[in-house]
């Protein structure tokens, strides 16, 4: 005995109607920039992650890890970073020097998260050391956990490590790649080396 | 005794969770064909949405053994009481538009999932389950908590009684 063929038409619309309604724990979207393909992720909190997909493994990789530590609930939802993508976009467009979304600190835990304080206190256009964001964080001489610390920054840009270079002004790491480095330095003006 | 797939794997930290998105993608597609089947287009959307919103609010931590069963068991209650509502309050048929003819998809509503949701609750349960979601017996039995054998004989019953229907 056969019953007819079902549909899968419908499904997909079905699925984005749901992403409208659902109130997952971590929503996010995907969006291109001037430097690369960004997943931006936020809890009811505030933006929680900024990941360069290609460069941190995908979609896949990057919300695999949201899942294992903040909760499985994560759901593509793009209209809840709205104001992220809004924000980022006037940045690279030179509209915008300081972010004003709230900002999910829960990947981010002591002495890390205090040189990542340290370092959104870097204005814009301007420029910090290793040196100078672990003395931001209380601990002047942990230069080197500092660089580890800025390597791990959950939400590059947002947070601009970009902005803390080596005493001395060479541009040490990032954790996107150095050509990102390069491409948001140049965005707020400054001098590369 | 039907074995429970809808059971989780003990916790350890490095196994994979897998983010609700990846479960969404992966069971979307059998999850629309069956409620298609079960309550038809005009209603699936609805339940589609009150499924997976279900799904997400019991998502657990750790993996399960079979998403596919674990969504399909999801679906498969919300179509129940769907059912079950449905039967408390009779509308009368000539005043409710035929929705296949409604929304433009007649070809949804050929006579046999028409058939199929006229079939006794336990008979339709076990034949949606089975051909809409295209389980094994052992998962529809242990979607429904029933045993193999029972859910075995639920289906061949109700394609019976569908035979019956459809030649006559």
């Amino acid at each position: 005995m056969r019953l007819p063929e079902l549909p899968v038409d419908g499904a997909a619309e079905a699925a984005a109607r749901f992403a409208q309604v659902a109130d997952p724990d971590v929503a996010y979207t995907l969006e291109d920039s001037p430097v690369g393909r960004l997943l931006l992720a936020g809890t009811r909190r505030g933006l929680v992650r900024v990941a360069y997909a290609e460069f941190e493994g995908g979609e896949d990789a990057v919300t695999e890890d949201l899942a294992r530590r903040i909760s499985p609930r994560v759901l593509r939802a793009p209209a809840r970073l709205d104001e992220a993508r809004r924000e980022l976009e006037e940045f690279f467009a030179g509209r915008r020097r300081a972010f004003d979304l709230p900002l999910d600190w829960s990947l981010t835990r002591g002495f890390g998260r205090r040189v990542l304080q340290a370092t959104a206190r870097i204005p814009f256009g301007q420029t910090g050391t290793y040196a100078s964001v672990a003395a931001g964080a209380g601990s002047p001489r942990a230069v080197r956990a500092a660089g580890t610390a800025l390597g791990r920054n959950p939400l590059p840009i947002v947070v601009p490590c970009h902005r803390v270079l080596r005493t001395g002004g060479a541009l040490g790491g990032y954790t996107g790649g150095l050509e990102r480095k390069r491409t948001l330095l140049a965005v707020e003006g400054v001098p590369l080396p | 005794m039907a074995r429970d797939l809808t059971r989780r794997r003990s916790w350890s930290s490095d196994v994979a969770v897998t983010p609700f998105q990846r479960f969404l993608d992966e069971q979307r597609d059998a999850v629309w064909r069956f409620l298609v089947a079960a309550v038809g287009r005009q209603d699936a959307d609805d339940l589609f949405q009150e499924t997976f919103l279900a799904a997400m609010r019991a998502y657990p931590r750790t993996t399960i053994d079979n998403p596919r069963a674990w969504a399909l068991t999801i679906a498969h209650r919300k179509a129940l009481d769907h059912h079950r509502a449905r039967a408390r309050r009779p509308v009368p048929v000539a005043a409710v538009p035929d929705a296949g003819a409604l929304d433009g998809h007649a070809v949804l509503e050929e006579p046999t999932w028409e058939a199929v949701r006229a079939l006794p609750p336990k008979q339709r349960a076990c034949v949606l389950l089975r051909y809409a979601g295209d389980l094994a017996h052992a998962e529809v039995a242990a979607a429904l908590g029933i045993s193999e054998e029972a859910a075995r004989r639920n289906v061949s019953d109700g394609l019976r009684r569908l035979r019956g229907e459809v030649e006559r």
